[in-house]
């Protein structure tokens, strides 16, 4: 029989996260991660800069708005500009001039997104790029080799990932054989000091494939795990249910990674579930759609009633587009082709998100999480016993009441 | 307002404009430009990143066409267009049309001319043009205008007349309705030379003009398809009938040369439109202006070797006026295969933002993704670039180098 790992892991796995605070009732943690580039406070939302940019803003503004940790993604800078070019320019900090932390998703993803341009063998996957026609595979060894010429500081394993719409057995096939990607991805890492590879717990929507996915990763000797295959179109009470069956079994000592949850109540509740990052390209991708995030949800600015509002986005924000401007102004530019009204836009987003992020690390620093969240869903439903079912399930499961 | 001229050297003016803007105590240096903008904002830029810009102009340029489609919006705001688009403590100087986007001609009447916004054609007669630019505000305004004399192939010496008539017309119209507003006093009118390609047309507008109590004075109808080249006879001629004390500006002039041919007529003021269109192909503005550089490094640096320079000429369209959207022997084509690996900066030495902190290798991975960063990096450095050109014409005119500037440019342009 094998040996029981114990959730505190095993003794030499680096230890890259320090945990600060913990929530009584609820499994919410603040932390702070030590990486490479400078600390980063967690519970942490990792605006997304896919191709060696964060869309339409410049690094020292992202830097000016308290961003300490955003993403690029392996399979689009595999093929533009290429790993080769950006070994040459100093890796991908130097390429994009980011002073602070990266973290670079290793192509998996992109297996469902562009599934119509790829083929899933136990080799890797076999993309058609879309630029040239070219093949390019993608294998467990070719994504860790292009990760470690990026040089970011948290790399994540290629796994075998499947849309969570998918039932049948390629669940359990894509589960397995991402264990074994994340051996080889871990044999093929030639910078485990420099670099922190994270592995990616897989197993769709089914319990017992989770279940044993977490058991045997979290054999493995890695400073990080992330829990992938939600947030596609899976129905937010299987989605709930995942994420807390994978926390419930995830060393508490390492941090857990949600990749792409970033609508504002999802972060707030799998806080609450134990994440401790996410990731989501909704922010920055609806505010280029003229759409600004507020506590009470969102603004769709180009619409005809803000056109004489002259007040700010959020009279509490503090970003730059709030100090300077009115929500007519933003109306009246978001009309025009001036892109600036998407950077404004873009700029109060991720401000919105970062500054969510930190009232939420405050309240589990200060004890009081649970009213935090009551609050929070108050502001967002017009009373907390309005928030979605689902939400309500996923605190109650962690001892959180609202109403 | 008061200009104050430090000297004249061969039809140069070089001076301060002084007692600027609301409170009166700002200072606008000339020959200089003013900053371009789209709807109210610089393109592309936030408030952020146009201030990380070194020598933005302390006045800026808004076009009518942009903004009247929205003076109800404004009306109802109270407090000017200055503060309505974040910029409160900028000049702002308020034209009839985009220099960018050439508007539909045949529209202008004797009693209205139309300009496009977003939401169509907005028709103005005199009294809704000035109760427009009472909701707007702004330090100062071009006046309503016939500007469609050189629209056609040919000008006809009628077209010129009436053109010359309507605009003396319409500027006595909302000279009137100006002393009837005292807001609309606060804003000073900037009297438009028509005229065509007509000399006694021009001469006319110019003297007329003169005689009403304009604040400056724009002269239109010197951009287009024929060449600048054609029409700088005409320019002298005009500037000559002008008020020496009074400023000029132009329209539809933005890339160096012509800056050049343009401020040895005697005009004081251009637009900053030319670093837009090169934002726009993708393009960085590269020639020197560096008149006192260390012999033969500067070109070689800024616009590679001198083959290059030579395949650039032969590859090059003829000389037009501002509006052609042709890569210029100004600028650098990012997009080409060439800079994919080129870790220099945009161009050496350059304080901007985009020069110090990214290289041409970025710029073209970026062109090459289709991201919106390239839009914000290139601006930011084409604008420093531009306003360093106008700081450096100043400099010139101060030490008597302005012929040594001009053979630099010059060099550069074909």
């Amino acid at each position: 029989m094998a040996a029981v790992v114990s959730p505190t892991s095993l003794e030499s796995a680096p230890r890259i996260m320090r945990l600060v605070a913990e929530c009584s009732r609820s499994r919410a943690r603040a932390g702070e991660l030590r990486l490479p580039h400078g600390p980063v406070a967690t519970p942490v939302f990792m605006p997304v800069g896919t191709q060696a940019t964060m869309k339409g803003i410049t690094a020292e503004q992202l830097d000016a708005l308290g961003c300490r940790i955003c993403l690029g993604n392996t399979y689009h800078l595999g093929l533009r500009p290429g790993p080769e070019l950006i070994q040459k320019a100093r890796g991908l900090h130097g390429f994009m001039n980011w002073p602070h932390n990266l973290l670079t998703d290793s192509g998996g993803f992109q297996m469902v997104s562009l599934v119509s341009l790829s083929e899933v063998t136990e080799e890797g996957v076999r993309f058609r790029s879309p630029y040239d026609g070219d093949e390019t595979l993608l294998s467990p060894e070719r994504s860790v080799e292009i990760q470690n010429a990026l040089g970011s500081d948290i790399i994540m394993q290629l796994d075998d990932v499947v849309s969570s719409t998918v039932t049948g057995p390629r669940v359990e096939e894509a589960m397995y054989r991402s264990i074994r990607w994340l051996d080889r991805c871990i044999a093929a890492h030639q910078r485990p000091d420099k670099q922190n590879l994270f592995a990616i717990i897989q197993g769709g929507l089914d319990a017992d494939l989770r279940a044993t996915c977490l058991e045997e990763m979290t054999k493995r000797d890695v400073p990080g795990f992330a829990i992938g295959g939600l947030s596609g179109g899976e129905s937010k009470g299987q989605f709930w249910r995942m994420v807390a069956l994978s926390t419930s079994r995830l060393p508490k000592d390492k941090p857990r990674y949600l990749m792409g949850v970033g609508y504002a109540t999802d972060l707030v509740v799998c806080v609450a579930l134990g994440c401790d990052m996410f990731d989501c390209v909704f922010p920055t991708r609806t505010a280029r759609f003229g759409s600004a995030l507020v506590p009470t949800g969102n603004l769709q600015l180009k619409k005809k009633q803000y056109e004489k509002d002259f007040r700010p986005i959020d009279a509490e924000c503090a970003c730059p587009t709030c100090q300077k401007h009115s929500r007519a102004f933003l109306h009246t530019l978001l009309h025009s082709d001036n892109t600036a009204a998407l950077h404004h836009l873009t700029v109060h987003n991720i401000a919105y998100q970062l500054r969510l992020m930190s009232a939420v690390r405050a309240s589990i620093v200060e004890k009081r999480f649970p009213d935090f969240v009551r609050d929070f869903m108050g502001t967002m439903y017009g009373d907390p016993t309005l928030c979605p079912s689902w939400a309500t399930e996923a605190l109650a499961s962690v001892g959180i009441t609202l109403g | 307002m008061k200009l104050s001229l430090t000297k004249v050297v061969n039809g140069c003016r070089l001076g301060k404009i002084k007692n600027l803007g609301k409170t009166g105590d700002c200072t606008m240096d000339i020959p200089g430009c003013l900053l371009y903008t789209k709807t109210g904002s610089a393109p592309h830029l936030t408030h952020h990143t146009l201030h990380k810009i070194h020598g933005v102009p302390a006045m800026a340029q808004l076009t009518l066409s942009a903004l009247a489609e929205h003076h109800e919006v404004l009306a109802e705001y109270k407090e000017g267009v200055g503060k309505f688009i974040g910029m409160p403590e900028s000049l702002l100087y308020c034209s009839l049309h985009d220099p960018v986007s050439p508007c539909p001609a045949g529209y202008v009447t004797n009693k209205s001319v139309s300009v496009w916004g977003v939401g169509g054609r907005v028709e103005m007669t005199a009294s809704k043009f000035m109760a427009i630019q009472q909701v707007l505000q702004p330090d100062w305004f071009q006046c309503l205008s016939d500007g469609e004399a050189t629209c056609d192939e040919a000008t006809s010496i009628k077209r010129a007349r009436k053109s010359v008539d309507r605009s003396l017309l319409f500027l006595d119209n909302c000279l009137k309705l100006q002393e009837e507003s005292e807001v609309l006093q606060k804003s000073v009118i900037i009297g438009v030379i028509e005229g065509g390609d007509v000399m006694e047309e021009r001469l006319r507008s110019a003297r007329e003009t003169a005689k009403r109590p304009v604040g400056g004075f724009l002269l239109d109808g010197f951009q287009g398809t024929a060449t600048l080249e054609t029409r700088l006879h005409l320019l002298s001629s005009v500037t000559a009938e002008l008020p020496e004390h009074k400023p000029r500006l132009i329209c539809g002039v933005s890339q160096p040369d012509e800056v050049l041919e343009c401020i040895e007529r005697g005009v004081d003021l251009f637009e900053s439109f030319f670093p837009y269109l090169a934002t726009e192909r993708g393009c960085a503005l590269t020639f020197s202006f560096d008149y006192q550089p260390i012999p033969e490094e500067t070109l070689l640096q800024q616009n590679g070797t001198e083959e290059e320079v030579k395949y650039v000429d032969q590859t090059k369209k003829s000389k037009t006026t501002s509006c052609n959207q042709e890569i210029t022997s100004f600028e650098i084509n990012l997009k080409e295969k060439k800079y994919q690996e080129d870790f220099d900066p945009l161009v050496r030495e350059c304080p901007c933002y985009c020069c110090k902190n990214h290289t041409r290798a970025y710029i073209h991975h970026l062109l090459v993704t289709n991201e919106l960063l390239a839009g914000v990096l290139l601006m930011m450095h084409n604008f420093e670039h531009y306003f360093g050109f106008f700081q450096a014409i100043r400099e010139a005119l101060k030490s008597d180098r302005l012929a040594q500037l001009k053979e630099l440019i010059h060099r550069q342009a074909s």
